[in-house]
């Protein structure tokens, strides 16, 4: 069954400045869309708006031709989602970590899959050192681990390039394009330019900003 | 109904229908205050027990209750804008809690003034003013919240959610003073059981608690009309008013 | 690992009790990991009954009379003083944002969140409370009831402050806002603990006190829940 993340006339006010107005957006299975637009210009936003953590829009979004406000939870049970900040707790280890986010996620897991995911992402010999100790690009790399770890066919990203090296981002690269080959699909926003993936669908933002009007 | 909501919760909307309310909410105001103050503190009998000093209850009461009934309203008008998202409602919060503020301190401070010739002093730790002690922390704990958001709509959210909270405890805080102080003397004055005071000194303080509550609706529909000027200042219909006034 | 090769959209189904049981476990852990978050608020409570005597007067009868109240004003200021950090690292580090998002109830997982503030901190002091007690001169037989008080008031006090805790979150700031909004909420709890305290000395049975602790308690339990999740979605967007 493939699936289909819908926004019709999709609009977002904050105080009183409207950062974008009247989007339609359309995801399916195998697409990467990429969002585009200078900073301010409402991009973390709108994926926190499509990935169901923003209440505050007009416009109706669908998952799968459904309503999300009636079929939020299934929408979230499909939706892999990495903000800003890593999520990674500094006191537990990256095995820890994992752990807690397979548990969130509903899957019971197994030591044997974490410690796989964590070598998908070279951290092959950090298993078990508090993430404390870990540098700034090695906490990313754990939260890129839960992309091998748990099984999700929608990925929301957020700038997922920050503080990774060169070989790390070219290795996050293959990964969105084995995922979207796979059937999944990847929404994101970043600076890099992603030239190894081909041509991308984009989505334009912050078209100068549009003062309120009724 | 819905359509009738919805039609409320547009600002221009609201902004004509209040402009024609108000001018009546003023002139019921100042007519109910003017008869019951004149009432109460010129032509009702002293009282047997306090004399004179007892007419702060025309000041006292109505400030009381409308303390009370107004952080009601906040906790409705938080409600309404949370589940419809009606901003009008959310503004009408907004200008409701300083006056609620304000009015709960004039009931403390006739409450301390009324206590120096009652108790001998200016302050007893009484239920009816500790409650009301509490309210007005309650109070300045929902404007505090609201202005600390660098987000004016992350502000008007949580200042909702915590008025519904503290409407939801209020009862119970009200309950549990009481229970503390058991020797208070009993409310004396509720819209719903018999006066236990004289019919004369009982309706000039209708008269007044009517008044101030007018008072209080004619001010909210002023405050929240400049209110939704200044916010909706950017739409268009607020600048076409603001041509036709010159 | 079994792996299809094409991705297919899921059922959401169940797990709530894993993912609760994984949240109480790592909250548990993070607590154990940092133990002066642990102590700092049996210090502090310590300290505070410590200051009475000197700021007062050290005659045992004074002292014993006010026990009561300081004890329990005490032991609430302490779960103040500790409820800022409830939620703030997770905001911090990004993985209250994923909380958010998990295919799971919200208010059973902040349940789960506040259930380890109370066995960490609420807990310690209704169990360290008879000590002080004992240095305040509390009179005997009144010990055992001010223990359970404290516990069982201190689980409201966790599950009505959390709700403060979430609603200043996003704020740089929130620690004094967060006991003003917090306090006047807690007065309830204040009055009903100190008075089964009293009540034990003065041999009246603080069985109705404590009865009404837990109807508070459970009345928090029922509300709090949702009013946290409300204010952590309102928070994570500031």
């Amino acid at each position: 069954m493939t699936f289909r993340l819908e926004a019709r006339r999709l609009a977002c006010e904050r105080d009183d400045r409207w950062l974008f107005t009247d989007l339609d957006i359309e995801i399916g299975a195998g697409e990467i869309v990429r969002i585009e637009g200078p900073n301010g210009s409402g991009k973390t936003t709108l994926l926190k708006i499509l990935s169901g953590q923003l209440a505050d829009y007009q416009g109706e979004l669908f998952w799968c031709g459904e309503p999300m406000r009636r079929v939020r939870v299934d929408f979230l049970a499909n939706l892999l989602y990495l903000g800003h900040a890593p999520g990674v707790k500094a006191a537990l280890t990256p095995l820890e970590n994992l752990a807690w986010y397979q548990a969130l996620a509903g899957e019971q897991g197994n030591e044997a899959e974490r410690m796989q995911a964590l070598a998908g992402v070279r951290l092959t010999g950090f298993e078990d050192i508090p993430a404390a100790q870990l540098s700034a690009g090695q906490l990313r790399r754990i939260a890129l681990a839960r992309l091998a770890l748990i099984q999700r066919p929608l990925w929301v990203l957020d700038e997922p390039f920050t503080a990774i090296d060169r070989e790390g981002v070219a290795e996050l690269e293959q990964r969105l394009l084995a995922h979207a080959q796979r059937g999944g699909s990847v929404l994101l926003t970043t600076h890099h330019d992603l030239a190894p993936l081909g041509e991308l669908r984009r989505i334009p933002l912050g078209t100068g900003a549009r003062h309120a009007t009724q | 109904m819905w359509a009738f909501i919805h039609k409320l919760g547009s600002p221009k909307w609201f902004y004509g229908i209040s402009a024609r309310m108000q001018p009546w909410f003023w002139i019921a105001a100042v007519l109910l205050i003017a008869v019951g103050s004149v009432w109460g503190l010129a032509f009702a009998p002293a009282d047997y027990q306090q004399g004179n000093s007892f007419r702060i209850i025309y000041v006292h009461v109505p400030a009381a209750f409308l303390a009370q009934s107004i952080f009601v309203g906040l906790a409705v008008s938080g409600l309404v804008f949370l589940v419809w998202k009606i901003k009008v409602a959310d503004m009408a919060a907004a200008v409701m809690a300083p006056l609620g503020a304000a009015m709960t301190f004039i009931a403390l401070f006739s409450g301390a003034v009324w206590g120096v010739p009652t108790w001998g002093t200016w302050w007893m730790w009484d239920a009816r003013l500790t409650s009301m002690l509490i309210l007005l922390f309650l109070y300045l704990g929902v404007i505090a919240l609201r202005g600390a958001f660098s987000s004016r709509d992350s502000g008007s959210r949580a200042a909702s959610v915590l008025a519904m909270v503290g409407v939801i405890n209020i009862p119970i805080i009200k309950y549990s003073v009481d229970w503390w102080y058991t020797l208070h003397q009993p409310a004396s004055f509720t819209l719903t059981s018999r006066p236990s005071m004289p019919v004369d000194m009982w309706w000039p303080l209708l008269l007044m608690v009517l008044g101030f509550y007018c008072f209080f609706i004619a001010l909210t529909l002023m405050r929240t009309r400049n209110e939704i000027l200044r916010r909706e200042a950017s739409k268009r219909w607020v600048r076409d008013l603001a041509r036709e006034e010159g | 690992m079994p792996r299809s090769d094409t991705l297919t959209i899921r059922e959401s189904r169940g797990g709530l009790g894993g993912a609760v049981a994984a949240t109480l476990r790592r909250d548990l852990i993070l607590m154990l990991r940092r133990r002066s978050e642990i102590m700092n608020p049996l210090v502090f409570f310590a300290l505070v009954i410590t200051l009475f005597p000197l700021g007062i007067s050290p005659e045992p009868a004074l002292l014993t009379t006010i026990a009561p109240g300081l004890l329990w004003v005490a032991a609430l200021l302490a779960t103040l003083l500790s409820l800022d950090s409830l939620f703030r690292a997770d905001y911090d580090d990004g993985s209250l944002e994923q909380l958010l998002l998990a295919p799971q109830p919200l208010p059973a997982l902040v349940l789960a969140k506040v259930a380890v503030h109370w066995l960490m901190t609420g807990l310690p002091l209704a169990l360290m409370s008879p000590l002080l007690g004992l240095m305040l001169g509390l009179p005997g037989g009144s010990y055992l009831i001010l223990a359970i008080s404290l516990a069982l008031g201190s689980a409201s006090l966790s599950l009505i402050g959390a709700i403060g805790a979430a609603l200043t979150v996003g704020l740089s700031r929130g620690g004094v806002l967060l006991s003003l909004l917090v306090l006047p909420l807690y007065i309830p709890v204040l009055i009903f603990g100190a008075g089964a305290v009293q009540a034990a000395i003065l041999g009246d049975g603080a069985a109705a006190h404590l009865a009404i602790l837990g109807a508070l308690l459970s009345l928090a339990l029922m509300l709090a829940p949702w009013g946290i999740a409300a204010a952590l979605r309102i928070s994570i967007n500031g």
